[in-house]
């Protein structure tokens, strides 16, 4: 959301009065992966003991399901917005900088999405 | 322009005497990264899960491996390590612990923490796997 004026937006002068979002989704993200990180490590762990059969009957339980979908989308989402953060800071070529940050962006939603579906198509018997 | 005069210029890394909070906060963005081909590694053993026995086989002979179990004794412990900063950061962000002996404070407790945490966990994740637990 911009508070510019139109002018202000054309002559690229004063500040942007936006960009708040970003660090607000960075963090709400960081305290959301607080507990669900520490719920993957267990549940990663004790699915690689259960074996083929008893990973695929796990994640066929929609909480399962549903907690699986958050662990991949959260961390891309995340990690998309710090790779940002950090690509900016330290590429110093503008063009340059912004072909990263997009290529970075289109890889998370690609793979997110990847593992989602993957997620999907287990618990739901396919 | 001339910039060879010696103009008064402010401090920058070479001047400051390297504290641990420097070292901690470049550590926290380079592990952010490792994690992210943590997520990776994540979504591939889903695929793996998904694309049936065979496939999840291959998977699960990779994270046992020797590189498998390297990968995941690094993903564990930049997870931990990220966690715990990222935990001192949303502290700061509350307005909490700028004062200079609550700082030195939290950074020790991240790096005591990080590595009791890693330990805790392939401990127990071998008692588990052992069938001592």
């Amino acid at each position: 959301m911009s508070f510019q004026s139109p002018l202000g937006v054309a002559r690229g002068t004063g500040t942007a009065r936006s960009g708040t979002r970003h660090g607000l989704v960075q963090q709400a993200t960081a305290l959301a992966l607080i507990p669900i990180g520490l719920a993957a490590a267990v549940l990663f762990f004790w699915m690689m003991q259960v074996g083929y059969a008893g990973a695929i009957s796990l994640l066929q339980q929609p909480w399962v399901l549903l907690f699986v979908v958050l662990l991949v989308a959260l961390p891309f989402w995340h990690g998309y917005l710090g790779i940002q953060v950090i690509i900016e800071d330290y590429v110093s070529d503008k063009r340059l900088a912004y072909a990263t940050i997009t290529l970075v962006r289109f890889l998370s939603i690609a793979v997110a999405l990847l593992g989602i579906i993957a997620a999907a198509k287990i618990g739901f018997g396919g | 322009m001339n910039n060879s005069r010696s103009m008064p210029i402010s401090p920058h890394l070479g001047i400051y005497r390297w504290p641990l909070s420097m070292t901690l906060s470049i550590l926290h963005r380079i592990s952010g990264v490792v994690l992210y081909s943590g997520a990776l590694g994540l979504v591939y053993w889903l695929v793996a899960l998904a694309a049936g026995p065979n496939a999840f086989a291959t998977a699960s002979w990779f994270f046992h491996s020797w590189i498998g179990q390297a990968f995941l004794c690094l993903w564990s412990l930049t997870f931990f390590y990220h966690l715990l900063t990222g935990i001192r950061h949303l502290v700061w962000d509350s307005g909490w612990g700028f004062e200079r002996r609550e700082y030195r404070l939290s950074g020790w407790l991240v790096v005591l923490g990080t590595v009791g945490l890693t330990a805790a966990a392939w401990i127990f994740g071998w008692l588990i796997a052992g069938g001592a637990l």
